[in-house]
């Protein structure tokens, strides 16, 4: 009632809701309708349907799964055992600890790691495996960035689990559950939102990486991302590219919307 | 007897994962910092021990007014984000209405979830549509704009938890909204503005890809320059100027923690941890 009227200190914050958050997705959908010349079209999304990025969007697909797939099986047995350990608080932030160091410093690394002559082709040569092309192949791309998103994926996944009632698990063993069907029954249900934020957590970026692709994997795998970096700052279509960044936000809403709308389901 | 031994070993088994992880985890960084000191000018082949690189890293003017221009943009950046971003919780606390708050949420974390390329990719659209110049404005503009929503969410749980009848109370003694902002709702929040201002200084210092589109030519951070010349191939100042930076960020958290040890209150449960660590830029 009281705060009728006095507001204006408010103006600041929805103006940058105004003009940084909802602008530039309209803006983006804006110039998904011009072509290079300037001239109004739907051509950028008739381009689109058409093979090459068909398949660019399935392959962007295919390495964003896998790479959230191998970050959870690393990451929950690793949130699991880190629950279990003394001094936890400690532990976990030592897994954070190499988030907070540039991402492109950490991927540079690999660059020497995975190279002709670095460890793991030293490694390679020594079991007689014979010298290998790690660097710029999908593998690389996916164990960097499996490797970059872990500790996104563990931190949700140890809070759930450390949320959890034991005495549920505990319960389950009294009652005659095996091991696996305790973690399969009650532990990993129980857990589900922590997964599911985690999952999100990796699948979106990992659609969108490109400087990954760039460094790691030289130009062999494009993603979403590489190609959104492409039409904006080298060839300058920048029509194409928020056609792009378009479908690239819809993904991501129905996403969001998809995992938002079960959450609500499981806590309600 | 038998089953405690196997618990045993199951711990085995257990601790030798973990500290699997943990190797994996920080061997690239260790590998970064030991190559820096390899005068072979190699990552594979150590053959001395030098400084020539940190010599490098420190007799470069270009580099230090780089290393300037990021700090400069992270601080300034995060200030300013973190004074709209207690104002934004303040709105957000103070909206009545589930449905309007719910919405005011969402449109506050979109910047939060979405991907880098798209929010570089708008920001330059949106700079160049209202003509500002690419290069400073346009850099701290955007690290203003991503950091705002973080801080909020670091701020946000504090308010929510401050009892409402601490500003009743101070209302009913003649306070004017202006006291019971400063001398009430201010003290008590600080903690998150403190993490909020903190989270946002991170997001800056670590922000590769939105920079990277609205970063004109002649203007760069740490982060940009750090991949330019790492497409151009392994040099080992990069490795130098890594190390340096490891040490500065361990720093940072230490001093952070030191900072959040002192205050002997009991810790506020985020509610999106992954927002804690910040996903990836």
């Amino acid at each position: 009632m009281m705060s009728k009227g006095k507001s204006y200190y408010l103006i600041p914050y929805y103006l940058w809701i105004a003009l940084f958050v909802i602008a530039p997705v309209l803006l983006v959908v804006y110039y998904s309708l011009f072509d290079l010349e300037g001239k109004l079209t739907l051509n950028n999304y008739v381009n689109f349907f058409t093979p090459v990025y068909m398949r660019m969007m399935l392959n962007s697909f295919w390495y964003a799964f896998l790479i959230t797939v191998f970050s959870l099986l690393v990451a929950y047995p690793a949130a699991y055992l880190l629950t279990r350990t003394k001094h936890k608080q400690l532990w976990l932030l030592l897994i954070i600890l190499p988030t907070w160091i540039n991402l492109l410093l950490k991927t540079y690394a690999f660059i020497g790691i995975f190279g002709t002559f670095g460890p793991v082709n030293n490694f390679f040569d020594l079991v007689g495996l014979g010298e290998q092309q790690i660097l710029f192949t999908g593998f690389s791309f996916v164990f960097v960035s499996v490797y970059i998103f872990i500790p996104f994926m563990i931190l949700p996944i140890f809070s759930a689990l450390d949320e959890m009632n034991l005495s549920l698990v505990d319960a389950a063993r009294d009652l005659g559950a095996s091991g696996w069907t305790t973690f399969r029954r009650v532990v990993f249900p129980l857990t589900i939102s922590g997964v599911r934020s985690g999952c999100m957590a990796v699948f979106i970026p990992a659609l969108s990486l490109f400087m990954i692709t760039r460094l790691i994997a030289g130009n062999r795998v494009i993603t979403l991302g590489t190609a959104i970096e492409q039409h904006f700052l080298v060839t300058q279509d920048w029509g194409m590219g928020s056609t792009v960044a378009v479908f690239l936000i819809a993904i991501m809403a129905l996403f969001m919307i998809l995992t938002g709308g079960s959450r609500k389901g499981v806590r309600g | 007897m038998k089953n405690r031994r196997r618990v045993k070993n199951k711990n085995g088994i257990a601790n030798i994962y973990l500290v699997l992880v943990f190797l994996v985890l920080y061997a690239p960084i260790f590998y970064l910092m030991y190559y820096s000191f390899n005068s072979g000018g190699t990552m594979h082949k150590f053959e001395g021990f030098t400084l020539d690189y940190y010599r490098e890293v420190v007799a470069d003017t270009r580099l230090m007014i780089i290393v300037i221009n990021t700090l400069v943009i992270a601080l300034l950046s995060s200030a300013i984000a973190t004074i709209i971003a207690v104002i934004g919780a303040l709105a957000i606390h103070h909206v009545r209405s589930r449905r309007a708050k719910n919405t005011l949420l969402s449109l506050n974390n979109v910047l939060i979830v979405s991907p880098d390329v798209i929010i570089g990719a708008s920001f330059l659209i949106l700079f160049t549509i209202v003509g500002i110049k690419l290069g400073f404005t346009s850099v701290l503009l955007s690290h203003v704009a991503f950091s705002i929503p973080i801080a909020v969410i670091m701020i946000l749980p504090h308010l929510q938890e401050m009892s409402p009848t601490l500003t009743d109370a101070a209302r009913d003694l003649g306070a004017t909204r202006r006291d019971v902002l400063t001398k009430v709702i201010l003290p008590i929040i600080k903690p998150g503005i403190f993490s909020g201002f903190f989270m946002a200084l991170t997001y800056s210092l670590d922000d590769f890809a939105v920079t990277f589109f609205v970063t004109g030519n002649g203007y760069s951070t740490l982060s940009v320059e750090i991949y330019s010349r790492a497409r151009q191939g392994v040099s080992l100042s990069i490795n130098a100027l890594s190390t340096l930076i490891f040490l500065f960020t361990i720093l940072l958290v230490i001093g952070y923690y030191y900072l959040n040890q002192r205050k002997s209150r009991p810790p506020v449960q985020i509610a999106e941890p992954v927002a804690e660590a910040g996903v990836p830029r």
